[in-house]
């Protein structure tokens, strides 16, 4: 089968894969670039397992062909730490018990990222509607909106900070 | 009444009064690397030359295969093997299975002759990609002789219905009925009995992640190896190695982290034996992961599919007397568990009611749809509801307070046996009805519905009260049948502690790996506490089953009591090992010395002191500075097998003690019914339980928030449906609807400790807990909404379908003429 170049800026590192116009781009983050951190959950863009930031902006990467999003800036779970230092959410996450099995983890991550970015103020219950795009089978959402919410809170107070004054 | 000599109950324990550990919040030491997106699942797995498998399904509910032709998928590229259902049958035996007469219902990797559901696999092939493999399953041409599908579990029971498996010579798989107690008596002298018929459709666990397995035969040595999210392996080892046709110390099976099970990965044995009869066959590792159509239509872990008859004799006054249950499960074409479902459901039969006798009567019947397996609850969640609803019921018909009714009949002696044998260990259920209350505002709620019903408004409360067994024994699966009889079953769980030279520790466990519990920080929290270290310190290993311990894996809410019995073994050897080395060290007599902070000191002596660390550098490096009879090291392990489990009378009039570690709870929801649109959405919801002491109390409430969630899909959206053909018309999530953030209220969460007096800290087992009662709560709820006009919802899911039925019934009910 004909393959194709497609460049993916990842994590703020540039690839070009030779992929089919088939594959999807969960695959090729997962099989080409070895990003195994986004998974596969329903395969119908339903439940949000997959959920990646295209430019800043979440997409399903398993209904997403790599080659529809040729020359884009991609950003995974694998991006939001900082070597030993977890992004808020995460340590947030973490603190409120947002996750059981971990599995919808990387996509709620990313989708709460993108609720952040675009609403630094995001209110309680605009986390809990904004979450409902991912489907989490474990923790019933309560947590993980206390965690989204407590991580925006964190993040606003970091940037009001004054330089090099981070907590 | 029959007399049962029933054997002593453990030894009371006293429990550690000051724990620094057990109790806290700690952060799960689980999740850096779920956090991180590396976890490390199944499908994250690659091993070099590995090949991926695909399965082709069934697109009939019924029917005789009369040809497959596998020439095409053969030539096409990057394919290594098809294997069919016949060919599957000379390279394996038949899969393990429970259930009664498993030579009359044989059960396989693949069909073999005959599919009976749609989704069941017909054939395998290997590929150089999953891509490649499905490429290929296209080519495959299989013929199908169609056959009339039996859809409906009555009428399968019916003369002439078509045959799930001809052998059977009926569809009916098991049927018996027990009497517990003197059922005739309560019904006789009882002022009332309410009756109804109740329906608890089949929805089932959908973890997010699949099913899967890597296996990878290795033909110098005849080994298999087997990555599997999977679990309970180790002490059921030998099936999965009869199944393969290899001996059971040629098979390891590996513990990888599961992305969610809620039973629904409990002994998943196709996956596996799949992965390894392809590996076996091409010489090479294999992957297999089940996609998502793949999941719903052939995982053989769909839930409880039951109509009940059920009668409930009490007096006037509210008094309960005794309960007359009938009831039909639908096990779609096989039943791997047998009736275990339905032992779970005799463990708490009666609920928190102090009743006195019990009949119980259960079909067991094979339809063609995907097999039953577990989901949180196993069985015993749809006794709940069934209960509850027979409780709210009667209520209603004798003007009784829902409350009241509830108290009026409350065990409050314990341990408490109920009709059935089983024990209650402990409990203090006006305690949580209290709190429950209270954290409810039920009182506020009941002056906004009345306000409401005059705006025209249906808000409904679902107060219940209910049972969370937990710590299962496997009597549960086998007292059923007279013959053959077994000993009782001793369901182990084993932890390793290993001290390193630096005082580090390591435990090891063995077949219990992470499926989104956190078995991993219970031992962390557990060590800490024995160890006086910080539990983040403690490393966690999972090893595979070969070279295991006994081990039974989760199931029952029971790993967090097992693990910590296990823990408490383990740590006593070592303790009693270092105090003996810290003594010879210190020149002083053991008896004198006492354990402090994390290390030995002479009583009254504190300068006279040994850390654990001194013990082990001197214990792993300097063995000859000490008796003869010591060795290096300072590792120990404890075989941990269920500490209180009795048989069962010969006459089964008695069941025995198989489920004793009695949790409970008390859920409050509140709905406001639209009854336009048959819609239900939530005012409020606190739910109280009560599971012995907390180990980590913000991770318990996570469990009773996530299974309350999912307590709502059951009440409320989820249903694997099947038309009157037997096709499955929900098999991807676009229509089977898994709540999502605006589906699940904000829970209110209370706990009360009665600890267990026969568990280490007093711990029970909590994980199943919110689906446990959700469903029974929503469904009383809605009920009582509207109520007033004339609406009862008997079945579930109350779907909005369902729901405007009901109101469209009362209506023409109410109508004049």
């Amino acid at each position: 089968m004909v393959k194709h170049d497609v460049t993916l800026t990842v994590n703020g590192r540039t690839s070009t894969v030779s992929v089919e116009a088939r594959k999807l781009l969960v695959d090729v983050l997962r099989e080409d670039l070895g990003l195994t951190g986004t998974h596969i959950g329903c395969e119908h863009g339903v439940c949000g397992t997959c959920t990646v930031l295209r430019d800043g902006e979440s997409i399903r990467s398993c209904t997403t062909f790599a080659v529809q999003v040729d020359g884009a800036e991609i950003r995974t779970v694998e991006g939001l730490a900082k070597g030993a230092q977890l992004h808020p959410l995460q340590d947030e996450f973490w603190d409120k018990q947002g996750l059981q099995c971990g599995y919808c983890t990387p996509g709620m991550l990313m989708r709460a990222c993108e609720i952040i970015e675009q609403n630094p103020d995001v209110t309680h219950d605009q986390v809990r509607e904004g979450i409902a795009s991912n489907l989490c089978r474990c923790t019933g959402y309560q947590f993980i909106t206390e965690a989204v919410c407590a991580a925006a809170a964190r993040m606003k107070a970091d940037s009001a900070a004054p330089m090099g004054a981070q907590a | 009444m029959t007399t049962v000599d029933r054997p002593d109950a453990p030894p009371v324990r006293t429990h550690k009064q000051n724990r620094n550990w057990v109790g806290k919040s700690i952060r799960r030491v689980e999740d850096p690397k779920f956090l991180r997106g590396r976890g490390g699942y199944i499908g994250d797995m690659t091993v070099t030359g590995m090949l991926h498998a695909a399965v082709l399904r069934s697109p009939h509910a019924h029917a005789r295969i009369t040809g497959i032709d596998t020439a095409q998928a053969l030539a096409a590229p990057g394919v290594h093997a098809v294997i069919t259902g016949e060919q599957a049958a000379e390279l394996c035996d038949p899969l393990p299975d429970f259930g009664p007469d498993p030579a009359k219902h044989t059960w396989r990797c693949l069909a073999l002759d005959k599919v009976r559901y749609v989704g069941e696999g017909v054939a395998v092939v290997v590929a150089d990609s999953r891509y490649l493999a499905e490429d290929a399953l296209a080519l495959i041409d299989v013929e199908y002789e169609p056959l009339p599908a039996v859809v409906d579990p009555e009428r399968a029971l019916r003369d002439g219905a078509p045959l799930v498996h001809d052998d059977m010579g009926s569809n009916c798989a098991y049927e018996r009925t027990f009497d517990f107690g003197d059922v005739e008596k309560d019904f006789a002298e009882a002022d009332v009995i309410v009756t109804d018929r109740l329906r608890w459709r089949r929805s089932g666990g959908q973890p997010l992640e699949t099913v899967g397995a890597v296996a990878d035969f290795d033909h110098a040595t005849g080994q298999l190896t087997v990555h599997a999210n999977s679990l309970s392996f180790t002490s059921y080892l030998f099936m999965v190695a009869a199944t393969m046709k290899i001996p059971a110390n040629r098979l390891d099976i590996r513990p990888v982290p599961a992305g969610g099970s809620f039973g629904s990965k409990l002994f998943a044995t196709k996956p596996a034996v799949i992965a390894g009869m392809c590996s076996r066959e091409v010489g090479r590792p294999v992957q297999y992961l089940e996609d998502r159509v793949d999941n719903i239509s052939n995982c053989d872990h769909h839930g409880s599919d039951r109509v009940y008859e059920v009668r409930l004799a009490l007096m006037r006054d509210g008094t309960l007397r005794g309960i007359d249950i009938d009831t039909v499960d639908d096990y779609g074409a096989y039943i791997q568990f047998g009736v275990g479902h339905h032992g779970n459901a005799l463990a708490q039969v009666v609920g928190p009611y102090a009743m006195t006798s019990v009949r119980y009567r259960v079909r067991a019947v094979l339809t063609n749809k995907n097999q039953q397996g577990a989901y949180r609850g196993f069985g015993s969640e749809v006794n709940n509801w069934m209960l509850e609803q027979m409780v709210d019921k009667a209520a209603r018909e004798l003007d009784l307070d829902p409350v009241d009714i509830r108290r009026r009949n409350f065990i409050r002696e314990f341990p408490h046996f109920i009709p059935t044998g089983n024990v209650y260990d402990s409990g203090d259920y006006d305690a949580v009805l209290d709190k429950a209350l209270e954290l409810s505002e039920y009182e506020h709620w009941r002056a906004v519905q009345a306000k409401a019903r005059q705006e025209g408004r249906y808000i409904g409360i679902g107060l219940i009260t209910a049972q969370e067994r937990s710590v299962f024994s496997a009597t549960e699966f086998w007292f059923w049948f007279d013959e053959p009889g077994a000993p009782v079953t001793s369901m182990p769980e084993s932890v390793t502690l290993k001290v390193d030279a630096t005082g580090g520790i390591t435990a090891t466990l063995y077949s219990c790996a992470f499926w989104g519990n956190s078995p991993e920080t219970m031992v962390a929290q557990l060590v800490a506490e024995e160890f006086d270290c910080d539990p983040h310190s403690v490393s966690i290993v999972y090893q595979g089953s070969k070279n295991g311990l006994p081990a039974t894996g989760p199931g029952g809410s029971r790993t967090t009591v097992m693990l910590a019995g296990a823990v408490e073994g383990a740590t006593a050897k070592i303790k009693a090992k270092a105090l003996r080395a810290a003594a010879h060290l210190l020149e002083a007599s053991p008896d004198d010395m006492e354990w402090v902070d994390g290390g030995y000191q002479v009583k009254g002596v504190p300068e006279q002191r040994k850390t654990l660390a001194d013990i082990a550098v001197m214990l792993h490096l300097f063995k000859h500075s000490f008796p003869d009879d010591m060795e290096s090291g300072l590792e120990d392990s404890k075989v941990f097998d269920h500490p209180y489990t009795t048989m069962p009378s010969a006459d089964r009039k008695d069941l025995g003690v198989f489920y004793p570690f009695m949790g409970h709870a008390c859920h409050v929801p509140v709905v406001e019914v639209d009854i336009e649109t048959g819609s239900v959405s939530f005012l409020s919801y606190a739910a109280v339980h009560d599971c012995g002491t907390l180990v980590n109390p913000r991770s318990l409430a996570g469990h009773i928030v996530g299974g309350t969630a999912q307590g709502i899909g059951t009440a409320l959206y989820e249903e694997f449906v099947y038309d009157d053909d037997g096709q499955l018309l929900t098999s991807s999530y676009l229509d089977y609807l898994i709540p999502s953030a605006m589906e699940v209220p904000e829970l209110k969460i209370g706990h009360h400790e009665t600890p267990s007096p026969y568990t280490l800290h007093g711990i029970k087992g909590g994980g199943e807990g919110g689906r446990m009662m959700a469903p029974a709560a929503i469904n009383v709820a809605v009920n009582d909404a509207l109520a007033h006009l004339g609406v009862r919802v008997t079945e579930l899911p109350i779907t909005p379908d369902r729901l405007r039925a009901a109101i469209r019934a009362a209506e023409s009910a109410r109508a004049p003429g």
